[in-house]
C-alpha cells in the first residue's frame, strides 16, 4: 500500500512536469497550428541558466530556489518570444515550414548547450528540505515531489485565470476555436501568438527548474526527453485543450510510474495508451472536433 | 434611388482570388452605394461568399483593386480593414461557441463607446442569455450574436453573408427587421438566398456567375419580377420564390 502511494505521488509529480511542457504546446498548437519541437529547448535553457545562477548566489536555500523559478520563467519566456518573433512569424501560415524551423532550432539548441555546459549532467542542489521525506499514510515521499506538484498547480491556476479573466485570454480562447473570425472582428491575432509562446515558454522554463530538482541534474537532453512525453500528453488530452493537457499529464505520469515499477514497461504502456486514444477518440480526451 | 453624385462606399475592380489554386473570384467589378442594402445574388457556388471574404482578405487576393470610402484596401490585412469600419457577419454565424454571449460581444467591441443600446433593443434575448455559452444557443440566437457583433460598432459598411440560412420563418423576419434598422445608418452588402427577404430589403442587386459579375441592377425588385432574368441567372421561377417565402431556406429558394 505504501509503495502504491509513493508511486502515485511520484507519478503525479512527473505528470506535473509533463503538464508544464504540455500546457504551452497545447495552447500554441490550438491557436497557431504549430507543433513546437523547440519547446524542450526553452525548458533546458531555463534549467541551465537557473543552475548557473544558483551556483553564483549560493545553492541550497529556499530564497535561491524561488529566485531560480523566476529566472527559469523569464529565460524560457524570453527565449520563446524571440523564437516566435524571429523564426515563426516570418513563416506566417506556412505550417510545415514553421514545424521544420522548430525542429532545426531544437537540434541547434542542444548542440549549443553541449558546447557551453558540456555533455555531462550537472548536479543540482535544492534546499535541505527537498532531500528529506514526508510520511503519507506510511509512504516516505521525497519532499521535492510536493514542491513540483504545488508549483505546477499554481501555474495551471494562473493560466486558467489569465484565459478566463483577461481580454488577451479571451482572444486566445476565441482564436483556438476560430482564428480567422478573430481577425475578422478587427483583432491583430499575431500579438496573441507572441503571448502564447511567451506563456508557454515561461511554463516550460519553470518546468526546467523543477525537473532539475526532480531528477537531480541538468543535461542538454533534459528538455527533449520530457518533450516526447509532453507531446503524447498533448495528443491524449486533445490539442488545444488546457484541461485535457492537465488531466492527461496526471494519467500518463501515474501510469508510467506504476507500470515502470512493477513491470518495467512504463514507456511502452504510454505509447499503447496513445494508440488506444487515437483509435477510439482521435481528437483526444477534450480536444475540439477538427 | 441613390443620387448619382454620391460616391460609392465600396468599389471593387477586377478582383481575383483563389483557394488552393482554383480561381473562385475571377475578375469581379462592382460598386456598393453609400446608403441602403445592395444584394449580391447568384446560384450556389458562383463565388458570393468568396467575393465577400476576399474583400476583407480572408481569402488570398490575387489581383484587382478594392476601395473602401475612397481608400485602397486590397493589400491591407484583415484586422486593419475591419478597424477602418467594416462589420462582417459570416455565413454559418461563426460565433465562438466556448465563449459566453457577453464575451462574444465584448471581443467584437472596437469603439470606445459601442452601440450597446441599439444591440440590446434589437436582441433582448441576448441580454437575458449574456452568461450562456454561445455554443448552447439555437441557430437563430447564434445569428443574433453574429449580427450584434457587427452592429456594436460604427461601421462604414456591413458585409452580411446569408443571415437567414437555415432559420425558422419567424426568426427570418426578426433578422430581416434587424437588418432594415441597421440599414438606416450603414450601407450593407447582403448575400441572401431567400428572395422574399431580398425583395423586402434590397435596393440594388449584383448578380454573380462563375466568379464574375453577369448583371447589375438599381432595383432588385424589378430584377426579381423579371422571370426571364431570374430564370437565367438564378435558375428559379421568381413567383415560386415568393410563394415559398414562408418556408425555410431549404429547397426551392435558389
Amino acid at each position: 500500500m505504501s509503495t502504491l502511494i509513493l508511486l502515485l505521488i511520484t507519478g503525479v509529480g512527473l505528470g506535473a512536469l509533463y503538464f508544464l511542457v504540455a500546457s504551452g504546446l497545447s495552447l500554441i498548437y490550438g491557436l497557431m497550428g504549430v507543433l513546437n519541437f523547440a519547446h524542450g529547448a526553452f525548458l533546458t535553457l531555463g534549467a541551465f541558466v537557473s543552475w548557473e545562477m544558483s551556483r553564483r548566489i549560493g545553492e541550497g536555500t529556499w530564497l535561491t530556489f524561488i529566485i531560480t523559478l523566476v529566472i527559469g520563467a523569464a529565460v524560457g519566456g524570453v527565449f520563446a518570444a524571440l523564437t516566435e518573433f524571429a523564426l515563426i512569424r516570418p513563416l506566417y501560415n506556412r505550417h510545415i515550414e514553421q514545424v521544420l524551423v522548430t525542429v532545426g532550432l531544437s537540434l541547434a539548441a542542444v548542440a549549443i548547450f553541449e558546447g557551453v555546459w558540456g555533455t555531462d549532467s550537472q548536479y543540482t542542489k535544492g534546499p535541505e528540505w527537498f532531500t528529506r521525506t514526508t510520511d503519507v499514510l506510511g509512504a516516505q515521499v521525497p519532499n521535492d515531489r510536493f514542491v513540483t506538484i504545488i508549483v505546477a498547480a499554481l501555474v495551471l491556476l494562473g493560466v486558467v485565470l489569465f484565459l478566463k479573466k483577461t481580454r488577451y485570454g479571451m482572444i486566445i480562447r476565441a482564436g483556438v476555436e476560430n482564428r480567422s473570425m478573430v481577425t475578422a472582428l478587427g483583432i491583430d491575432v499575431r500579438k496573441a501568438f507572441t503571448l502564447v509562446f511567451t506563456i508557454g515558454g515561461a511554463a516550460a522554463g519553470i518546468g526546467g527548474v523543477l525537473a532539475s530538482h526532480y531528477f537531480g541534474y541538468v543535461s542538454p537532453a533534459l528538455g527533449g526527453s520530457l518533450l516526447i512525453f509532453a507531446f503524447i500528453v498533448t495528443v491524449i488530452g486533445g490539442l488545444g485543450s488546457l484541461a485535457g493537457a492537465a488531466i492527461a499529464s496526471v494519467v500518463v505520469g501515474v501510469l508510467q510510474q506504476i507500470t515502470n515499477f512493477y513491470w518495467g514497461m512504463g514507456d511502452f504502456v504510454v505509447i499503447v495508451l496513445l494508440a488506444v486514444v487515437l483509435l477510439t477518440k482521435p481528437t483526444g480526451l477534450m480536444g475540439k472536433t477538427a | 434611388m441613390i443620387p448619382e453624385n454620391i460616391e460609392p462606399i465600396l468599389r471593387v475592380q477586377g478582383l481575383r482570388a483563389a483557394i488552393d489554386g482554383s480561381q473562385v473570384v475571377d475578375g469581379v467589378d462592382f460598386e456598393v452605394p453609400a446608403t441602403g442594402i445592395t444584394a449580391l445574388l447568384g446560384r450556389n457556388g458562383v463565388g458570393k461568399t468568396s467575393t465577400i471574404k476576399s474583400i476583407i482578405g480572408l481569402i488570398t487576393r490575387t489581383g484587382g483593386t478594392i476601395e473602401l470610402a475612397g481608400e485602397r484596401i486590397e493589400k491591407v490585412p484583415t484586422h486593419k480593414i475591419i478597424q477602418r469600419g467594416v462589420g462582417y457577419v459570416p455565413e454559418d454565424r461563426e460565433v465562438f461557441s466556448a465563449l459566453s454571449v457577453a464575451e462574444n460581444l465584448k471581443l467584437a467591441e472596437r469603439d470606445e463607446h459601442p452601440n450597446r443600446q441599439l444591440v440590446d433593443e434589437l436582441f433582448p434575448d441576448l441580454v437575458k442569455r449574456a452568461h450562456q455559452a454561445a455554443g448552447s444557443l439555437s441557430g437563430g440566437q447564434q445569428q443574433m450574436v453574429s449580427l450584434a457583433r457587427a452592429l456594436l460598432n460604427d461601421n462604414k459598411l456591413l458585409l452580411v453573408d446569408e443571415p437567414t440560412k437555415g432559420l425558422a420563418p419567424k426568426i427570418v423576419q426578426e433578422v430581416a427587421q434587424a437588418l432594415a434598422v441597421a440599414a438606416q445608418s450603414v450601407p450593407i452588402l447582403l448575400v441572401e438566398q431567400n428572395l422574399a427577404v431580398v425583395r423586402q430589403l434590397a435596393a440594388g442587386a449584383i448578380i454573380l456567375s462563375g466568379g464574375k459579375v453577369v448583371h447589375r441592377t438599381e432595383s432588385a425588385t424589378d430584377f426579381l419580377n423579371d422571370e426571364a432574368l431570374t430564370q437565367r441567372f438564378l435558375g428559379v421561377q421568381s413567383e415560386g420564390a415568393v410563394e415559398q417565402s414562408a418556408d425555410t431556406t431549404s429547397g426551392g429558394m435558389l
